[in-house]
């Protein structure tokens, strides 16, 4: 296996972009990333896109060939690759092409992710997000995506003692890192109060608590780690890359307050790059929910089983904290363009540890961790990169 | 509520499996009829729902541990304030939902407190 280094990164502004296609999206990340590569189209040897359900949404399958025509490569027949894992196909696409410059198959790999979902009416989008769940013995009888992580937190609240105050902090944070962040969808700060007083989706989760319907796309470019100075003055290594599944229903699982499917994934990347979790210095995590916030900095490590809530609470999640989470804004502040996220979360990574971030950069940050999910935790992919 | 047992690990499934993931070739399947009897392991109250389930808006969802073992997803049939975890709940057979304009209704286990349910 040879060592991987990120070479390039572009992500679009995130927000209801109901002035541009999913093809418009495309070109303008693909355009940005290839750009901060300095690679010319001839070098780049495949591609892999992240798209979850592009036949839902826009009607348009195929998305592999759709995006290297529109990215301008259609005449270099290059491989291009649509991957699927829900919200985490970004992730997953992310890993595929990681293997694939790893394997010494290729060298020049753009990994991209994209997502139009405001064409269609919240109804059909919250239908085609509950595909991610178990059609037959979860949507069947009612559930919603809100709903399986609604009862998530119930239960952890019940077994660790979490507050609806902690899990709103996680909210009032991403809010607090988004509005530094140019390409987030929100830039307003919001309070506690503000968050208690949302609407109910799904009791205890509010409008305040759930990541928001996005257009969006990102791509970053990919290199073996002994050319990678030939392209840039600051390629950031992946250290690991790591993916594990775990039954798609939330009530198979061993335990309904810990997603298995991130401790594995989590172990398997530490035990790649040869870290710990207190090595981390800024990470990017799955909170399509807050209380998907709370489960992650736990299930990977970061704080105990059930104190993530008062972890978050005191300040140690925050840009200045333990270990940053979510500068980007999160998928709450930022946005949840489902197939781009995983790839928007590597380019934020990559912009700290070049110390590119703006008002939101994290002192010295030199490694750094992307953790994406799919569903409810049938699917998790966790990425360390160092400088 | 039908299931599987397998014969080999003792180990109950709802829904049926064909295949014990205990024993993998060495299991003995045979079909289970369930009480339907469970324990309430979490729940919510959904206020959004997707389009088929909007009218049944404010409704509850729970993970339920049948006594067999197994778990499964459903609504339990109560006001808001009466859902409990703990709470004991039985099978009752109701409308599930209506499918599109044409309004298809279609019927399946739902779940009702038990309090006194053994
Ligand atoms: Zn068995």
């Amino acid at each position: 296996m040879r060592a991987v280094s990120i070479i390039g990164v572009g992500c679009t502004r995130f927000g209801e972009r109901w002035d541009s296609s999913l093809r418009d999206l495309v070109v303008e990340t693909g355009i940005a990333a290839i750009e901060d590569a300095g690679v010319t189209g001839e070098t780049i040897d495949a591609l892999y896109v992240g798209n979850m359900s592009g036949g839902r949404f826009v009607e348009q399958e195929h998305i592999g060939a759709l995006i290297a025509d529109y990215a301008g490569l259609s005449s270099l027949h290059i491989p291009s690759t649509r991957v699927e894992a829900a919200c985490a196909s970004g992730g997953l696409a992310l890993r595929e092409a990681f293997l694939a410059v790893a394997s010494g198959y290729a060298d020049i790999v753009i990994a991209a992710g994209v997502e139009k979902m405001t064409d269609v009416s919240s109804g059909v989008a919250a239908d085609a997000l509950a595909a991610a769940a178990d059609r037959e013995w979860e949507c069947f009888f009612g559930a919603t995506f809100p709903a399986l992580y609604a009862m998530i937190a119930r239960l952890h609240m019940r077994k660790y003692g979490t507050t609806r105050e902690q899990l709103a902090q996680v909210a009032v944070k991403n809010h607090h890192h988004g509005h530094m962040n140019p390409i987030a969808q929100y830039h307003t700060e919001i309070s506690v109060e503000d968050v208690m007083n949302s609407p109910l989706v799904a009791d205890p989760l509010r409008v305040l608590d759930c990541s928001p319907i996005t257009d969006g796309a990102a791509a970053v470019v990919l290199a073996p780690s002994e050319i990678a100075s030939r392209y840039s003055d600051t390629p950031i290594r992946i250290l690991a890359s790591a993916q594990a599944s775990d039954s798609l229903a939330l009530h198979d699982r061993r335990d309904i307050t810990t997603l298995d499917s991130t401790v594995h994934a989590a172990k398997r990347a530490f035990s790649q790059a040869r870290l710990t979790p207190e090595e981390i210095d800024v990470a990017e995590v799955h909170d399509c929910f807050t209380i998907g916030e709370i489960l992650a900095i736990e299930d990977l490590g970061f704080f105990p089983k059930g104190e993530g809530g008062i972890a978050t609470e005191e300040g140690r999640t925050s840009i200045g904290g333990d270990v940053a989470v979510n500068t980007s804004g999160g998928l709450k502040a930022c946005g949840h363009p489902v197939g781009a996220t995983g790839i928007k979360q590597a380019c934020e990574i990559v912009l700290q540890l070049r110390g590119e971030a703006g008002k939101r950069q994290v002192d010295e940050a030199e490694i750094g961790l992307t953790h994406n999910v799919g569903g409810s935790g049938g699917t998790a992919l966790v990425h360390i990169l160092s400088r | 509520m039908i299931g599987t047992h397998c014969k080999s690990c003792g180990e109950y499934y709802f829904p049926p499996r064909t295949l014990c993931p205990n024993c993998r070739r060495t299991g003995q399947m045979e079909e289970h009829k369930f009480r339907g009897t469970g324990t309430v392991i979490t729940y919510t109250t959904i206020y959004s729902a997707t389009e088929d389930f909007e009218r049944l808006t404010p409704y509850n969802l729970a993970i339920i541990q049948l006594d067999e073992g197994p778990k499964l997803t459903g609504q339990v049939v109560c006001s808001p304030e009466n859902m409990k975890i703990g709470m004991r709940v039985r099978p009752v057979f109701r409308i599930l939902g209506k499918e599109g304009e044409r309004g298809i209704i279609y019927y399946g286990t739902k779940f009702a407190p038990a309090e006194d349910a053994p």
